[in-house]
């Protein structure tokens, strides 16, 4: 009926939001798209059905080795959000079943919806006591009242979930600490790694962590297909019956070309992980260098060291960012106001808040989030709008 | 031009967004955004605040081929229109809230906001007329359609506003809109009309001011006298229930004397009294009307046409202007006009402007 549009980043896109979607790897763009001619469930028994289980296997192993999990660790889910609300729901469930007592959820106040809307159905429906901890300036966990919050009752936490890396401000959180409090209490903990596979170092076996969300799309994967990592000996009630599948903890068809298609992205991006990072490290570090340079009063939210390479949330005082998202993407630059919209109003960003920012100062930010296919070109870009658009949306701010 | 077209999610606003880039202009599409909650604000298919009118409108804004963007105007609208109208609503005087909104919002907020950004106009899917006169002045002009004319909502425009504004749809009849919209593969085409207050979800103005104003003081019941007698008819629970020329849901359990029905006359807010009568106690042809803003240069005095209500009739008029101040003398008497709507002013089918009616009264009366 109508002529799809381009949807991939142009020639003339600057596209400046990779932790929204980042394009596909071309490996992981060839081997789904061969998968896709092929036939076989991979649940058959016949020979179709024992070629695509072996894709499946062999995907599972390969993201097995690049996480540094057991294959048998590895559920596939239908993305980040399935895969947060399976462990958060399976975690409390079965925790929740074996000891009635454990009641409580402890979760950071910046996790992402997928997790906190989980907590907060959780406590509506299933009279779960979620505990939203504080952060600080910076995004950074407040250990101290972690480590309070769990000593004030050990036996009624039933899990623990804090997510790798901030997916609005960047800032990377001290998961090892969060599973040593935890774990002298036998406390799982969960984290939601989304942002950070691929982009800083992931290991789940000498993290200590006993679920981890990853999702293919984010690290040059296709949409639509992610997993939990879950240690072997966690039992997990699941949310989705059916033909039990993944462990009979996740029952679905498996989706076998985007599952190898994930697991081609998730072995390129964990190998080219410290290259990339570092790459993305000098362009990042250009990018909140000259920006701040042409708008002096501009600032960076999140914390500056423990802070994912491709993430630069910028604060642009007396500026509405949705003004500014507009007046750049008019230009050709894609970036985010990095909150979520519900119902497409801009609700100031609960990650902020939580930072202590006020619901002005939540308003006046855009994050701009760099990946495998930003150029240095794309920074000056940047840096030659920035100024004019900045200067533009504050002008109609003060109309 | 760079235009800002305001898409509501209806049919009218995406024709209108439509024939804007036909015209040649560069085409950015908004949605406003004027609930903090919009499950809260008319639901299904007939508001213009609700979540699948925003989609509609992004997909209108899609098969068009603009860019499309949500602006949240929910906390001015709510200052400068909803709080408006429950003051108004306090204070005995029955406001149009949808006169306020393109006075406060759409030609304001939403005009600075777009000027501000670089764009030239807005673009509504109003029907009325634009015409630039010899000297340059931009004059309103009701739309080719009568029966689906809103230039009565827009007679509080200023010059200002009104250069600032684009109506694509004056020229044209609604059911050719309809036509319009469905060969362009607009899906809204078939959508209906939106009627109602669009921050009251359910039509139910009373019910959703007895639940706003609560208990409200001065304005939480009262008496329901009869107008020649004095006699207390009946109770009410808030005057907010009432506007003036209302007939249904006065509840009166004595019958008037005469046998025929009985209309609201007056509401006294302060204490709280609710004055009916009979059908011909309405029948007014003096008003006195303040707030006046001017499409152009004020007029000083003279003879013209007067539109009391949206959709209502015209009256000829004599109209003389004294700085805010309007009076207004009907040559032929209207019935029902209440505290608070607004009196438009033509000149044939030219807006010259609008003021605030504040009281009424009957000269053939009192002669």
């Amino acid at each position: 009926m109508h002529d799809a549009p381009e949807t991939l980043p142009t020639e003339q896109t600057v596209y400046l939001d990779h932790a929204a979607t980042t394009p596909m790897l071309p490996a992981a763009l060839e081997v789904m798209t061969t998968h896709l001619r092929d036939v076989g469930n991979p649940s058959s028994l016949h020979a179709s059905g024992r070629a695509a289980r072996r894709i499946v296997e062999e995907s599972r192993e390969t993201i097995a080795q690049a996480l540094n999990c057991r294959p048998g660790e590895v559920v596939f889910t239908s993305g980040g959000t399935e895969a947060d609300n399976l462990a958060l729901k399976g975690l409390y469930w079965a925790r929740h079943d074996a000891d009635p007592a454990r009641v409580r959820i402890l979760a950071s106040a910046v996790e992402h919806h997928a997790v906190l809307d989980a907590l907060h159905w959780l406590a509506a429906e299933e009279h779960a006591v979620v505990e939203l901890l504080p952060v600080d300036v910076h995004g950074r966990l407040d250990l101290d009242a972690l480590r309070a919050s769990v000593a004030r009752d050990p036996a009624t936490v039933a899990l623990v979930s804090v997510m790798w890396a901030n997916n609005e401000v960047g800032t990377v959180q001290p998961i090892e600490d969060v599973v040593a409090v935890a774990t002298e209490h036998g406390i799982p903990v969960h984290t939601d790694a989304v942002q950070a596979v691929g982009a800083i170092p992931v290991d789940f076996a000498a993290s200590g962590v006993d679920a981890l969300t990853l999702t293919g799309h984010k690290l040059g994967g296709p949409y639509g297909v992610g997993a939990l990592i879950v240690r072997r000996e966690l039992s997990l009630t699941p949310l989705l019956h059916g033909g039990g599948q993944e462990r009979d903890i996740r029952s679905g068809t498996l989706d076998m070309p985007a599952i190898a298609g994930f697991a081609a992205a998730v072995e390129h991006a964990v190998k080219v992980q410290p290259e990339y990072a570092e790459r993305m490290t000098a362009l990042r570090d250009d990018l909140v260098r000259r920006v701040i340079g042409v708008v002096p009063d501009a600032h960076l939210h999140g914390d500056a060291v423990e802070r994912l390479p491709g993430n630069a949330h910028l604060g642009f005082p007396d500026c509405e960012g949705d003004s500014l998202l507009m007046l750049l993407d008019a230009r050709g630059i894609e970036c985010s106001t990095g909150s979520a919209c519900s119902a497409g109003v801009p609700q100031p960003s609960h990650v902020l808040l939580a930072m202590g920012c006020d619901e002005e100062g939540a308003r006046h930010s855009l994050r701009f989030t760099l990946g495998r296919t930003t150029t240095g070109a794309d920074i000056d870009e940047l840096v030659e709008a920035i100024g004019p658009c900045v200067e533009r949306a504050r002008g109609a701010r003060e109309r | 031009m760079k235009v800002v077209a305001a898409m509501s999610g209806g049919v009218d606003s995406a024709v209108a967004a439509a024939r804007a880039v036909d015209a040649g202009h560069d085409v950015t599409g908004i949605h406003l955004a004027l609930s903090r909650n919009p499950a809260s604000y008319r639901s299904g298919a007939r508001g213009c605040c609700t979540l699948e009118d925003a989609n509609d409108a992004r997909r209108a804004a899609d098969v068009i081929g603009i860019p499309f963007y949500v602006w949240d105007l929910s906390e001015r609208f709510h200052e400068d229109v909803v709080e408006d109208f429950m003051d108004e609503y306090a204070a005995g005087r029955t406001p149009n809230p949808c006169l306020r909104c393109n006075e406060k919002i759409k030609f304001a907020a939403v005009l600075d906001r777009a000027l501000g950004l670089g764009f030239d106009a807005v673009a509504t899917g109003h029907y009325a007329q634009l015409r630039t006169a010899d000297d340059g002045l931009v004059e309103l002009h009701r739309a080719v359609d009568h029966g689906k004319d809103q230039s009565y909502v827009l007679g509080v425009l200023t010059q200002d506003q009104l250069r600032g504004s684009v109506f694509p749809l004056g020229d044209t009849a609604k059911a050719e809109i309809r036509v319009e919209a469905a060969a362009r593969g607009l899906l809204v085409a078939e959508k209906p009309d939106s009627h109602d207050i669009c921050f009251v979800s359910d039509g139910d103005n009373a019910g959703w001011l007895r639940e706003k104003l609560g208990e409200r003081a001065p304005n939480h019941g009262g008496a329901i006298v009869d107008g020649e007698s004095g006699e207390e008819l009946g109770r009410h629970e808030g005057t907010y229930g009432f506007t003036i020329g209302q007939r249904r849901g006065l509840r009166l359990g004595t019958p008037a004397a005469d046998g025929k029905p009985r209309f609201v006359l007056d509401i006294e807010p302060v204490s709280g009294t609710v004055t009916v009568g009979p059908r011909e106690a309405l029948t007014i042809d003096r008003i006195d009307a303040d707030r006046s803003r001017w499409c152009g240069p004020a007029p000083t005095s003279y003879t013209g046409g007067v539109q009391l209500r949206a959709h209502g009739a015209e009256h000829a008029a004599r109209v003389s202007v004294a700085g805010d101040a309007v009076s207004i003398e009907l040559l032929d008497p209207a019935q029902g006009i209440a505290p608070g709507q607004a009196a438009v002013m033509y000149d044939g089918t030219r807006v010259l402007g609008s003021a605030t009616i504040v009281a009424t009264s009957r000269i053939g009366a009192d002669a």
